[in-house]
């Protein structure tokens, strides 16, 4: 009875009580906005289940249950279980992927009564935990090839099954897991590289892919010419030169031949190629003017016309910022920004301070899924970036999403609140 | 494995993203209002509240024109089911498939989100059961505006009539008008346009993304109400009006009457004439083609535009005229003949008279007396040269409005003919020409021309000994009965009051024992009246008549033309004296007169 006593006492007292708070306003923020979003004079109650806020509300109030019991576990089972886990969360991917229900052309949902379930959302907490365990076995390291293959491994199988369920966007997830490896000691080059496939990618898009191969053996020479020593110089612009170029000409090929063509508009309107507000520009346009019209200080509390009266397609789910953005203004965008950014902060240190491999290692991933959701998300928004279906954390209606993320920073949580003991 | 340097990086890409983020979030939030200015155009849309117009009342109160409801069908295609029930819908328009389908496919060319009008101006009865089963056709729905209605049915060339507002006027309204509004075209409507058209109300309402009204912009703080038109008391009494239109059935011609006293038109008639309700909502563009291509010219306003050689109703103005320059006098007499000759050409007369006295010249229209007096006051007017003596003349006459406009409230009043000295100097050369050359003109003939308004005017410049309002169709304009701006301004001939009575006398005698005694005298009421026969190069002579009654405090004065009726004896006084008897009296006591009138066929 002391023992229990005590290490109760113990887990309070190790919490991390800023990421528990950050959490919880999140949600909350999150209940309001999806609250203002679909609030209807008809349905005045807010525990009203055939409205959206009415289900959030449960949804949270289920969620703070799953921490609850997260933080009630002991810690240590976590890492043995991962592989389980990883398991079961592919078997539920695969198998809706084959039996599951297609919704807006994505075959991505469980259905059980009048609610469902997207298996896609387990598997990010599933593949976080599954690198984790990998990476805490003694012999790895990411210099070896024999881990570069692995981790692509753990990595690719869950893209494999998302873009099964024709659900790319879900699947560019995934890719945020670069941050992990470059902390675990993949060299900065890779992320340069990822840099430079990006801003050739856009280049290319945007202007003539003439042009851009011409820049770039320009800029090859010009570091060759403008080098001490010639010879290696010349080795090095060849290396980075000769795919650079490869990629620009590949791009325009899967640009054409691989990307659909509701992507293809997404990605026109977004570089400015196409105006059209109407078609494939008409989410995005909606989006801007709900934010945009937010001015300063915002339009207050449900005085917020465009996403109200549905101007703003998918105003409870993806589209959830531009409620905030257009009732509270720039302020309230700030604000929102400056919580999720103090939240990855926090995450970041949370997991430099562990101990064992597998809690800091999933401290990574924790912040990196994160990072990529409110990056992605919000930049849509704004029109940053082109229209990819994920949600915002903790903010965004849906329920396996907010149970999905509710176990990611749980079990970080509970990994950290038990670092002292496992000192011991 | 402590991997230092790592985390700060990190935590700079996230750091640079918030700052990215923020920059962009400032710009579309704070620095640009374009998006402002889109979600208002999204979000609240403008609903312009019709006035209703001014209701149009006759002098003693009755509802001349009044608004009738109408619907417009409206159709926003996006709403528009896919498993509509188009046979029965287009059946309960009773419209053709083809229609439909072409309608639907315009309005979407136009815009899918935003409403078309479908289908104009929908009577009340159709409508009632069109609304019945409108909401099982989601995407249509009616927006109510009024037309114009006629209760009467009458006096539709005073009233004129309304119509869509076209680009030209929209423009030069300076933003009063916009597509689709509703202006005066023609009369009253026209005239009094900006009393009658009231003051446009806007609403802004929210409306979402499938353009349902969802609440009020603000609690309407913006919205302003719409402004009924003014109301207008015509000086039209309806009931003489409609009856004159009666007796002019199967006639052409115009009745004038005029209130002497203020100006004010009783009856303003124009046959043959048109049922107003005929230019009114959606077959109005139908019904004006069929009337303007009727080859009796219903649509022609003859009061106003009709101009005729006035003939022997001149003769009183120049006998008042002759006495102010000192000429003529009561005693003056001319010989007659049987005719006033000049070289191989001679003015004839209706009969051979002895010589005539100013009194009996007009009694019993004798032309050579008139030529004589015109030479007087052309050729010897003092020491003057002919062209002045002429110049001195038509002044006058321009003052009894003959060759100059009456001043009607309503547009397009043609002014009539009477030449200038120029005129003359151009024709015969200057100082080449005297009285005689223009002697057509003593009898009301030749380069002559009045409109029947202005002969009514100069009846009641007559009975007024002397002076006349301007002659209008509304009496006043509003709830505090203001009269129209310029119609209280009096204009006077400068001929002293004396000189009328030998005129009137005469045209007494006109009527009790002259040229118009056998239809046009009553028992109870003396009346003061000229004939006149207007030559027509076309055809039968125009029948004239004009009078006013009683001659002391006259009530009312009258001009009367029948066309192709030939003496106007026969059939000018005769109307004229039933339109006196249905006025002052209140009807006929000549049964088998106004029978053998309204039965008469003249064309």
């Amino acid at each position: 009875m002391r023992t229990t006593s005590r290490s109760e006492r113990t887990i309070f007292q190790y919490i991390d009580k800023p990421l528990v708070g950050l959490y919880i306003l999140l949600t909350l923020i999150g209940w309001v906005a999806v609250y203002s979003a679909v609030y209807n004079e008809a349905h005045q109650s807010m525990f009203d289940l055939s409205q959206n806020y009415g289900k959030q509300m449960l949804w949270i109030g289920t969620s703070y249950l799953i921490m609850a019991v997260l933080l009630a576990l002991d810690f240590r089972i976590f890492e043995g279980i991962s592989p389980f886990v990883y398991i079961g969360a592919l078997a539920l991917g695969i198998g809706v992927a084959l039996f599951g229900r297609e919704v807006n052309g994505a075959k991505a949902w469980f259905e059980i009564g009048s609610f469902r379930l997207q298996p896609a959302e387990f598997m990010k907490f599933a593949t976080c935990m599954m690198v984790a365990y990998y990476f805490s076995n003694t012999d790895v390291s990411i210099q070896k090839n024999k881990t570069k293959l692995a981790i692509a491994a753990i990595i690719l199988l869950p893209i494999a099954i998302i873009i099964l369920q024709k659900d790319t966007g879900s699947a560019l997830v995934y890719f945020s897991f670069i941050f992990v490896l470059y902390r675990e000691g993949l060299p900065i080059a890779y992320l340069l590289y990822i840099g430079l496939t990006i801003l050739i990618v856009v280049l290319t898009l945007l202007l003539n892919e003439w042009a851009v191969a011409v820049g770039i053996v320009s800029v090859a020479t010009l570091y060759i010419l403008l080098s001490r020593k010639i010879k290696p110089a010349i080795l090095k612009a060849i290396l980075v030169a000769v795919p650079a170029i490869i990629i620009v000409f590949s791009v325009d090929y899967a640009f054409d031949n691989i990307l659909q063509e509701h992507q293809r508009q997404r990605i026109n309107v977004l570089l400015g190629k196409v105006e059209d507000f109407r078609g494939a520009g008409y989410n995005v346009h909606q989006s801007l003017i709900a934010i945009g019209s937010g001015g300063f200080w915002g339009k207050g509390f449900l005085q917020g016309t465009q996403t109200k009266f549905d101007f703003v397609p998918e105003q409870s789910t993806d589209f959830i910022f531009c409620t905030i953005g257009e009732e509270y203004g720039f302020i309230g965008s700030f604000l929102l920004l400056l919580l999720f950014s103090v939240l990855l902060i926090r995450i970041l240190m949370v997991a430099e301070r562990q101990s064992s491999r597998f809690a800091r290692v999933y401290g990574y991933g924790v912040a990196s899924v994160l990072f990529f959701h409110v990056f992605v998300n919000i930049g849509m928004t704004i029109g940053l970036l082109p229209v990819i279906g994920i949600p915002l954390p903790f903010i965004s209606y849906g329920g396996s999403s907010l149970w999905s993320f509710t176990i990611l920073l749980g079990i970080l949580i509970r990994l950290d609140s038990g670092r002292k003991i496992s000192l011991r | 494995m402590k991997q230092s340097g790592r985390i700060q990086l990190v935590i700079g890409i996230i750091l640079g993203i918030f700052v990215i983020f923020l920059g962009r979030l400032f710009y579309i939030q704070v620095v640009t209002d374009s998006y402002s200015l889109w979600a208002a155009q999204n979000a609240i849309r403008q609903v312009t509240v019709y006035p209703a117009r001014g209701v149009i009342y006759d002098r003693n109160g009755e509802r001349v024109v009044v608004n009738r409801p109408i619907y417009d069908l409206m159709l926003i295609p996006i709403q528009v089911s896919a498993k509509m029930d188009t046979a029965s819908f287009c059946a309960l328009l009773q419209m053709e498939k083809s229609v439909f389908i072409e309608r639907v496919q315009k309005a979407r060319k136009f815009s899918k989100f935003k409403p078309s009008l479908f289908q104009a101006q929908i009577s009340v009865e159709d409508f009632a059961a069109i609304q019945e089963r409108l909401h099982e056709f989601p995407g249509f729905y009616a927006e109510s505006r009024t037309v114009r209605y006629y209760p009467m049915g009458g006096a539709a060339h005073v009233l004129g009539y309304i119509g869509e507002v076209n680009n030209e006027k929209i423009k030069a309204s300076e933003g009063y008008y916009q597509m689709g509004d509703y202006i005066g075209i023609a009369g009253i409507e026209l005239s009094y346009e900006t009393a009658l058209r009231g003051k446009r109300g806007v609403k802004y309402q929210y409306v979402d993304v499938h353009n349902r009204i969802v609440g009020s912009y603000k609690e309407g703080a913006f919205d302003s109400v719409a402004v009924s038109g003014e109301s207008l008391e015509l000086s039209i009494d309806i009931q003489l009006q409609q009856y004159v239109e009666r007796l002019f059935a199967n006639k052409k011609g115009s009745a004038v009457a005029i209130e002497p006293s203020t100006g004010e038109i009783l009856a303003f008639v124009s046959a043959p004439n048109y049922d107003p309700n005929l230019l009114v909502g959606s077959v109005r563009g139908k019904n004006y083609r069929i009337l303007a291509n009727d080859s009796l010219k219903p649509l022609f306003n003859r009061p106003l535009q009709a101009q005729y050689p006035p003939g022997s109703i001149f003769k009183p103005i120049q006998a008042l005229i002759g006495q102010e320059l000192g000429l003529l006098k009561p005693t003056t007499r001319f010989p007659c003949g049987g005719g006033y000759r000049m070289g191989s050409h001679t003015v004839k007369c209706t009969h051979v008279h002895t010589a005539l006295n100013l009194e009996e010249s007009i009694q019993f229209s004798c032309n050579p007396y008139y030529c004589f007096a015109f030479k007087t006051m052309v050729d010897h007017n003092g020491n003057l040269k002919p062209s002045e003596g002429y110049d001195i003349w038509r002044t006058f006459m321009n003052r009894f409005t003959v060759g100059t406009k009456t001043g009607i409230d309503i547009p397009n009043e043609v002014k009539g003919i009477l030449p200038s000295v120029a005129y003359y100097d151009k024709v015969h050369g200057s100082n080449r020409w005297r009285a005689n050359s223009i002697i057509s003109l003593s009898i009301g003939q030749g380069e002559v021309a009045m409109t029947p308004l202005q002969m009514a005017n100069t009846m009641a410049i007559i009975a007024n000994k002397g002076w006349y309002y301007p002659p209008h169709l509304v009496k006043s304009v509003g709830d505090e009965k203001r009269i129209p701006e310029g119609y209280n301004v009096k204009t006077e001939m400068g001929i002293q009051e004396a000189y009328f009575d030998v005129v009137m006398e005469a045209m007494q005698k006109v009527v009790d024992q002259g040229t118009a005694r056998a239809y046009g005298k009553l028992d109870s009421i003396t009346i003061c009246g000229k004939t006149g026969t207007a030559q027509n190069p076309h055809g039968k002579d125009h029948a004239v008549f004009v009078c006013f009654a009683p001659r002391e405090n006259p009530k009312i004065a009258i001009a009367v033309m029948v066309e192709n009726a030939g003496f106007g004896g026969v059939w000018a006084a005769p109307i004229a004296s039933l339109m006196i008897e249905k006025y002052l009296l209140g009807g006929t006591k000549r049964p088998e007169l106004e029978k053998r009138i309204l039965e008469a066929k003249i064309r």
